[in-house]
């Protein structure tokens, strides 16, 4: 009996100890879905989902806060993506927060430019240069298309330009070649 | 002697290699204006070293290599640059890219010319000589040879250099004509490709198709210890892991490369490039292209790079009648053009007027009935059916657990294909897709840090801001001993009578009692 409870109690104490080691060496930081969320996002960081950028959007999500058709520029394809991860079905956009587009890039018309600063600071991935009273520029390969600078600027002076296509960014197309239904006498094999 | 291997499937195709080699190669004619793309390789688009006005010589660098996988371009002929800018280029998509333009002013004065002894280079030396002279691969991919003369970080010790002269398209023979004409040159180069890679045994692999090419070769390699392998006529053997296969009997890795295994594979036409920019000093300013098909006299030129292939179709007596497409490469690999205003690049290997029976009849798209033609025929080993049914429905990953990379695109799946699907068009269209994704990611998590780095700054000025006012205020204006007196002060004036004008100033003076009180 002794020796029975001993046994117990000694096997209780040294699976607590390990468990308890466990739950301090084997932490998890964080929430990892949180993560994965939002590396499906698109990191525009434009708002268009009613959050102040992609990562509020992923806490939204992972706390149920959020649907996962809030993404414009995600667009259907982060829709499913966040639908497979998620294990739900995936759904339409919802209109509200905006369409899908295609990638655009903001130009400022430097002619224009008076120097405000204004667009400086509401580009939230620092893609624009410029300083006080100096004209700004646009640093395309680091800008996501937000369109956050449009509306903080007093002389209208940025637009949104679709990207150009070039060599190194052409892709195959989806092949078209339309699937008819035939005869059997007409197909046959060459 | 042979040991030969065999890889999985393949296909007898149509030959039509007759038609263009029987004549000797024969140099173009110089042309007025030359288009020379800046991107002719694979990898970084060289960067312009002349602007419109500049004289240039031929041979003079114009563009030069950006990054390592890069490759120089150079003047084809002397003359005025006219611009750099963008130009129509053979290229699937019809879209212009970088070009300078060169008139020509018929004196084809060439730079200073420096021969080199190679055996008393350093190898880095050799090899950027040779990047310097701009050779790349002429077997239609034009990758850097430079890149692959260096084994350091793949191999210790290569195993096998191989020369790949199997030509195994239908209707291209430049490297046929090559190999028979000037097999001495061809070996000249591959003894300084031996002399950077130290191979253990040095291998030329052709099609036994081309009999007066492998005599010309094997009597060229007399004494030299490299052996001249005949390999059976059948497509695709002059594919790189085909070829590594027939020759060693090794497979090469699935996203591996045959230098994994100890191999490595250049073309004879890159040989005797490089034979041309050791013994004379000569950057890559031409190449053998095949005109063929529905022209009136096939044959191969010498062309310049940058000539109009319109040019060079008028070399050949013109256009029959009845061309349906133009197709850069063979029938099997290479893509239709837009027009025939586009100019010689490295990788233009054959220009093939294709009517309507070389091409195959657009047959309408059946659906799949699963007979595994596709499986046999596959030289890569892959489940094209698979790849198929996923690339059409977008199911990328699993295209790619089925090893869509693994594909070279020669289309023997699609050749067979009793419905007639366009499986390559899918499988490409799927690669394309996958690498764009690829690209967007990269650009999101750039995207991501910039908005991180961004907050992180906006914090710290904010906490740097906070502080500065601390210091600057005086010590009882503490946020600490403020926070109670103004909330007692709030309670105050709420405690009191609410239409009372006058206590806004008497619980700022109570407060400032309070304070002092406090301080005290």
């Amino acid at each position: 009996m002794f020796v029975a409870v001993m046994a117990l109690g000694v096997l209780a104490g040294a699976s607590g100890l390990l468990l308890g080691f466990a739950a301090v060496r084997f932490r998890v930081e964080g929430d990892p879905i949180v993560e994965k969320i939002d590396a499906i996002l698109p990191q525009t960081q434009c708002g268009q989902c009613g959050f102040a950028g992609c990562r509020p959007y992923a806490e939204a999500i992972a706390a149920g806060e959020a649907d996962i058709n809030q993404c414009p520029p995600g667009g259907e394809g982060g829709i499913v993506a966040l639908a497979e991860l998620l294990g739900r079905d995936p759904k339409p956009l919802n209109p509200e927060n905006g369409a899908e587009k295609p990638k655009m890039v903001a130009v400022i018309d430097e002619q224009n430019c008076i120097g405000c600063t204004l667009c400086i600071q509401a580009c939230p991935v620092d893609a624009i240069l410029g300083a006080a009273k100096h004209m700004h520029t646009i640093i395309a390969k680091e800008c996501t298309g937000c369109e956050l600078c449009l509306a903080p600027c007093p002389v209208d002076c940025i637009q949104m330009v679709p990207i150009a296509q070039t060599i190194s960014t052409w892709k195959w197309t989806y092949p078209t070649a339309a699937m008819r239904t035939q005869s059997p006498a007409e197909a046959s094999v060459t | 002697m042979s040991g030969l291997f065999s890889f999985h499937g393949g296909l007898k195709t149509v030959r039509h290699k007759a038609e263009s080699n029987q004549e000797a190669i024969r140099t173009s004619v110089l042309p007025r204006r030359l288009t020379v793309p800046l991107r002719q390789h694979i990898g970084a688009i060289a960067k312009p070293l002349v602007q419109a006005g500049d004289r240039v010589l031929k041979g003079q660098m114009i563009g030069q290599p950006d990054g390592y996988i890069s490759a120089a371009i150079h003047a084809p002929t002397s003359g005025v640059v006219t611009a750099v800018d963008q130009r129509p280029v053979p290229h699937p998509s019809g879209l212009p890219d970088w070009c300078v333009t060169i008139d020509s002013d018929g004196e084809e004065r060439w730079i200073e010319r420096e021969p080199v002894d190679y055996r008393r280079l350093h190898p880095s030396e050799l090899r950027n000589l040779l990047r310097n002279a701009g050779v790349v691969g002429l077997g239609g991919a034009a990758f850097p040879s430079a890149v692959k003369l260096n084994l350091s970080g793949h191999c210790e010790h290569l195993e096998t250099l191989i020369l790949n002269g199997a030509e195994c398209e239908p209707w291209i023979t430049c490297d046929d004509r090559l190999m028979r004409e000037r097999a001495a040159e061809i070996v000249a180069g591959l003894h300084v490709m031996a002399h950077l890679l130290e191979p253990r045994e040095v291998l030329i692999g052709v099609e036994d198709d081309k009999p007066e090419a492998i005599a010309a070769m094997t009597a060229a390699c007399a004494g030299t210890g490299y052996a001249v392998r005949a390999v059976p006529t059948r497509y695709p053997s002059g594919s790189v892991k085909q070829l590594v296969r027939l020759l060693t009997g090794k497979e090469t890795p699935v996203d591996g490369l045959p230098i994994d295994v100890g191999v490595q594979c250049f073309n004879v036409a890159t040989a005797y490039t490089v034979h041309r920019a050791v013994e004379y000093g000569e950057p890559v300013i031409s190449r053998i292209v095949t005109l063929t098909g529905h022209v009136n006299q096939p044959r191969n030129l010498e062309a310049l790079l940058g000539t109009p292939f319109a040019e060079l179709v008028a070399q050949c007596g013109g256009y029959r009648d009845g061309v349906e497409r133009l197709i850069m490469g063979g029938p099997m690999m290479g893509f239709a053009l837009h027009s025939d205003e586009v100019p010689v690049t490295k990788a233009t290997n054959c220009i093939l007027a294709a009517g309507v029976a070389e091409l195959a009849p657009e047959q309408p798209v059946m659906p799949c009935i699963r007979c595994g033609a596709c499986v046999e025929v596959c030289p890569a080993d892959l489940l094209p059916q698979q790849l198929y049914w996923h690339a059409r429905a977008k199911e990328f990953d699993k295209a790619q657990d089925y090893h869509l990379f693994s594909c070279i695109e020669c289309g023997c799946c699609s050749y067979v294909c009793p419905s007639h699907i366009p499986l390559v068009q899918y499988y490409r269209y799927a690669k394309n897709e996958i690498w764009a994704q690829e690209k967007e990611k990269q650009k999101a998590e750039l995207a991501r840090q910039r908005h991180q780095a961004r907050q992180e700054r906006l914090e710290r000025e904010k906490q740097e801001r906070e502080a500065k006012l601390r210091q600057k205020a005086p010590p009882r204006t503490e946020p600490v001993a403020e926070q109670p007196s103004i909330e007692t002060a709030v309670a105050r004036t709420k405690a009191a009578p609410a239409p009372a004008p006058a206590p806004a100033p008497a619980p700022t003076l109570v407060t400032a009692v309070e304070i002092d009180q406090q301080t005290d």
